[in-house]
């Protein structure tokens, strides 16, 4: 018995990783590319796109906006996402089983149904504001994410500590924030960017719900393909990609990535 | 610092089940009172209400003369030891122990002052600045019980604090634990499932059984003079036999039961009345070969081997009995032996209806 792998294994492993990665290397290349049209190999190396992407009003709107609501939805889930998933945790047995379904609904309702359905009843309905009606729809989309990701934390949360802390007179709502917060922060940290990104990515809900003058950058890229063939959209995914890893090395060099797998 | 715990007539539920009935207990100031039963008895929602975890239905919770009853949990200054421990993860030793201090609004120094004090009482000083995670099981429970005492309260409450230790640390923790609650005299409650436990440390015993307080009294009583069967069978009474009283003479009494009589003395018993049933341990009959023995008729069944006596299974016209005999003459299944009990290691129980 030896203890390298098995040639084979390595060459399997091998060919999912090229399966993987070909595609973000391909999109890579085609951004790099000089030419007007999406091409690949890349003819001439260039950043114009890159550039492009900038120059374009739309782009520059959009990520904005992207950024806005990624951020404030996963913020507005993780306030109503932390209490939720405590008091499922907490009060399990007291509490009536459907009431944790209830919070995992948004993800179990096939995404494009859901966003008609918020377009009909409350974009339409109400005639709210089209950054409100987005804000709503991605902190509903993400806070399924929230409450299962906090609610796995809580899991392993023996209760009892909690219970220690108040005997020895520390008040319920300052339990929650010096003992049980502190013993969970990781589960908080993955809940927020597994909502962060899922918000960030986000089409089938924001397509109903992006209105004349306000998009997300994921619906943006559909509409510039739809009308022009030219390496910006490229440009805009490897900005994307870049922006997700930067995130996760942050994540692995504060916290390591290990506990996302919990 | 030390003061009484008074419970009235403190009845809980679970929805629509009752858990607790009717509890009045009252543990002296400075005592150790345990709460003894199977799981389910009631002993550790006794416990809750008393901290305040859960609200009584009915009844009243005082302590020196406050009134704990819908007090919050974190107004009642109660010192809580639990069996999983339940030390703060993300503290050191030090900030655990200090950590009650610290909602007292004392300041760091004095906190810290005070919990090392406590830290070396209990022999963990030099891991203080430890995570609870390196801490072994013992460790962990000193530390545990080091953050109840040190904000010195008037009732210390211990929930199984040594089920989860292995048997020789459990009976080391223990002693501990009752040195550090003597020494300090604070009044303590302490829920346990293992008899010796109970017995070895408390003043007062509690048993329970399904919600009800079957008998509460000094260690050595219960042990002896059990009050009802269900303590009997609990204590280790494990022969309980129905008797007539067939004659009285002035303070003996002649009972008789399957062909068997028995003289006992009311001096010995108290009153006795004219139905009873006389309880013994397997120790308390004697197994005879003499057949001109004053005993029950048995025959002898399996043998066990208990290393300081042999057990026997015996059928007898009054029933299933178990009797220990000596090690000098292990007897055969099948044997006819007569079971003599021994009055000093009896005790006589009301009748009731239906066993």
């Amino acid at each position: 018995m030896s203890d390298r792998p098995h040639f084979l294994l390595i060459a399997v492993a091998a060919l999912v990783y090229l399966f993987l990665m070909l595609p973000l290397v391909i999109v890579v290349g085609a951004a790099l590319s000089d030419t007007t049209y999406l091409t690949f190999p890349p003819q001439g190396l260039s950043l114009r796109w890159f550039e492009n992407i900038f120059e374009i009003s739309a782009f520059r709107r959009t990520i904005i906006t992207s950024l806005q609501i990624a951020l404030l939805g996963t913020l507005i889930a993780l306030l109503i996402g932390i209490p939720a998933a405590y008091a499922l945790n907490r009060f399990r047995i007291e509490l009536p089983k459907w009431l944790g379904t209830l919070f995992v609904l948004p993800i179990l309702v096939p995404e494009i149904v859901f966003g008609f359905a918020l377009l009909k009843s409350f974009t339409v309905g109400t005639g709210a504001p089209i950054f409100l009606s987005l804000l709503i729809g991605h902190t509903l989309i993400v806070l399924p994410y929230v409450v299962r990701v906090i609610s796995a934390s809580l899991a392993s949360f023996d209760f009892s500590i909690e219970e220690a802390a108040i005997s020895l007179g520390s008040a319920p709502v300052k339990t929650f924030f010096t003992i049980v917060l502190p013993n969970v922060r990781a589960g908080v940290i993955a809940a927020f960017i597994l909502a962060f990104i899922t918000s960030l990515n986000d089409v089938s809900v924001s397509l109903f719900l992006t209105g004349p003058g306000i998009s997300t950058l994921p619906i943006q890229i559909l509409a510039h393909v739809e009308q022009f063939f030219d390496p910006t959209v490229a440009s805009v995914s490897v900005l994307l990609m870049f922006l997700t890893v930067a995130v996760m090395a942050v994540v692995e060099r504060t916290l390591g990535l290990t506990f996302l797998a919990k | 610092m030390t003061q009484p715990l008074d419970l009235q007539a403190v009845s809980a539920h679970y929805g629509t089940t009752k858990v607790l009935e009717d509890l009045s207990l009252s543990v002296q100031a400075g005592e150790l009172v345990s709460l003894l039963g199977a799981s389910g008895c009631g002993k550790t929602t006794t416990l809750r209400l008393i901290a305040g975890f859960l609200t009584p239905t009915t009844g009243s919770i005082q302590l020196g003369g406050r009134d704990l009853t819908r007090l919050p949990t974190h107004k009642r200054d109660i010192g809580l030891v639990f069996q999983n421990y339940a030390l703060f993860p993300h503290l050191s030793v030090l900030d655990n122990v200090a950590f009650g201090l610290k909602q007292r609004g004392m300041t760091p120094a004095e906190r810290r002052k005070r919990a090392m004090a406590m830290l070396e009482r209990v022999g963990l000083a030099p891991l203080a600045d430890r995570a609870p995670g390196a801490l072994s099981g013992g460790q962990k429970q000193r530390v545990a019980l080091a953050r109840a005492l040190v904000i010195e309260p008037p009732l210390l409450m211990f929930d199984e604090p040594l089920s989860n230790l292995d048997a020789k640390l459990r009976v080391d923790m223990r002693v501990e634990i009752r040195q550090l609650q003597r020494s300090n005299g604070t009044t303590s409650v302490y829920v346990t499932h293992d008899q010796e436990e109970a017995f070895s440390i408390s003043d007062r015993v509690a048993i329970m059984n399904a919600g009800r307080l079957m008998q509460f009294d000094r260690p050595e009583v219960l042990y002896r003079r059990p009050a009802n069967t269900f303590v009997a069978r609990f204590v280790g009474f494990e022969n309980i036999l129905p008797f007539k009283v067939i004659a009285r003479d002035g303070d003996m009494v002649t009972a008789e039961t399957a062909g068997m009589t028995l003289r006992l003395s009311q001096a010995v018993y108290g009153a006795i009345p004219d139905t009873f049933l006389l309880a013994t341990r397997p120790d308390g009959l004697v197994v005879s070969t003499d057949p001109t023995a004053e005993g029950l008729p048995a025959q002898l069944g399996l043998r066990t081997y208990l290393g300081r006596a042999y057990q026997y299974q015996c059928e007898t016209a009054a029933g299933h009995l178990i009797a220990n005999g000596s090690l000098t003459t292990p007897l055969e299944a099948g044997t006819n032996v007569k079971l003599v009990p021994m009055p000093e290691q009896c005790t006589i129980l009301a009748s009731e209806g239906g066993r």
